[in-house]
């Protein structure tokens, strides 16, 4: 037991596997937003709570070594503005402001419904990152303490 | 059993929980208290035909309630100090009792259960398909015909977590700059 | 409107418990007691007797749907709600890091 930090070597072991079942999860709700229940919300909560399974069960450090948090906050970041070039393009190709300017394709299938899909998977990035970042600032605080400052 | 007598049995657990998480002394009871009222919220949205409701709110409750019990767990908020003022807490509910008293031809005048104005939603439902295409409505209608209303929600919840990072971000660094010193 | 009043009811605990706690984390409770409210109000507005849920299928094609304006707008109401909670608990961990303890009435600098 080198790593002092988290939880014991069964709840390690199974969170190895779990985690990516719960990735894809995620993205096959945002993936299918326009088909069926969940969308760009739902599914960036349960990549948000995948995050938070591996940084219970292995601890703080290791999950940033893992995860690049720089990364995670350009991400949050640049999905906003992602949002608005979507709207930009709108105008250039549709006439307004995030207008749905691509093909509408089949109903049912999973490339349909032009811009929606994007759409989804900008939200998901957002929710995802954002929610991650604040359990990660929380996980930091020392709720014992108080009144130093 | 007819769905009004569902939404009843379960708004009714929703108020006893409410309750409870108000009343309660202890944070953690409270917390939990607050989770199945928001957990009710999720199952009524289901009696009321709406999935993706009760598949965000289900997973947005989860992690309320983790933010919840992490920030507030093991701190004496309690004290016997802190009981609420009794005089206050009548006078209030006495006010509130008498609100709801007097808003009651209101909810006689607006249109009944079960049956709704349907002016704007009736192109929707008929149309929504032919022109964007998804076969979720309610994502055609957030992301294409009120696509802008997402942008500002989306504005909203950054700002809202850019606070909060920012908030905490300080105290932080505050308290490393002490230990060094 | 049994089922109007008792929403409105759960939105007026919700103000008690604004009104009457002194203690920050019943009052954050609070405010999701009516953010809850709301949003029940408004999808309680949309639902429409026999109707299917608002996603088409092959199933349902052609039968009468619940109104889905109300549904997509409490889906963002319901987000915004988790980033203010998320807000207000920042908040309080740092008045709580100043002042050491919950009770509004015990943080001085800030009555007026």
């Amino acid at each position: 037991m080198k790593d002092q930090q988290g939880m014991s070597i069964i709840v390690k072991t199974v969170t190895r596997v779990s985690v990516w079942l719960i990735l894809l999860y995620g993205w096959y709700i945002i993936l299918h937003g326009h088909l069926t229940p969940g969308g760009g919300f739902a599914g960036g909560v349960i990549i948000a709570l995948a995050f938070l399974n591996v940084m219970l069960a292995y601890g703080k450090d290791f999950t940033v070594k893992w995860l690049n948090i720089q990364f995670l906050k350009d991400m949050e970041a640049a999905s906003i503005t992602l949002f608005l070039v979507m709207g930009l393009l709108g105008i250039s190709f549709g006439g307004a402001f995030l207008a749905n300017f691509l093909g509408k394709g089949k109903l049912f299938h999973l490339f349909s419904a032009g811009t929606i899909p994007l759409f989804n998977v900008i939200i998901g990035i957002k929710v995802a990152m954002s929610l991650f970042l604040v359990v990660w600032v929380l996980a930091d605080i020392d709720s014992t303490k108080g009144g130093e400052l | 059993m007819p769905i009004e007598t569902w939404l009843i049995f379960t708004m009714g657990i929703m108020l006893v929980g409410s309750i409870v998480a108000l009343e309660i002394r202890d944070v953690l009871s409270a917390i939990i208290a607050i989770g199945i009222v928001g957990l009710a919220v999720s199952i009524a949205f289901l009696f009321l035909q709406a999935p993706d409701l009760a598949i965000v709110q289900f997973l947005f409750e989860i992690f309320a309630l983790i933010i919840l019990v992490r920030a507030f767990i093991g701190k004496k908020a309690h004290e016997d100090s802190l009981a609420s003022n009794k005089t206050a807490a009548v006078v209030v509910g006495v006010v509130l009792l008498a609100i709801l008293f007097l808003c009651l031809p209101i909810f006689r005048a607006l249109p009944p259960f079960g049956e709704p104005l349907f002016i704007t939603s009736a192109h929707y439902t008929k149309m929504a398909t032919q022109e964007t295409g998804a076969a979720n409505l309610v994502a055609s209608i957030i992301l294409d015909y009120r696509a802008y209303d997402t942008l500002g929600e989306v504005t909203v919840l950054f700002a809202a977590i850019l606070g909060a990072l920012t908030v905490l971000r300080t105290s932080r660094r505050t308290q490393k700059g002490k230990e060094s010193k | 409107m049994i089922l109007y009043v008792l929403c409105f009811a759960l939105f007026l605990v919700g103000v008690y418990g604004l009104l009457t706690k002194r203690d920050l984390i019943k009052i954050i409770l609070s405010t999701a007691i009516m953010g809850y409210a709301a949003n029940l109000f408004l999808v309680l507005f949309g639902y429409r007797h026999d109707a299917t849920f608002p996603i088409l299928t092959e199933a349902n094609a052609g039968q009468p749907m619940v109104d889905p304006l109300p549904q997509a707008l409490v889906l963002t109401s319901i987000v915004i709600e988790l980033g203010i909670t998320a807000l207000l608990v920042a908040l309080a961990i740092r008045l709580y890091q100043k002042y050491a303890t919950f009770d509004i009435t015990k943080m001085r600098s800030l009555k007026g």
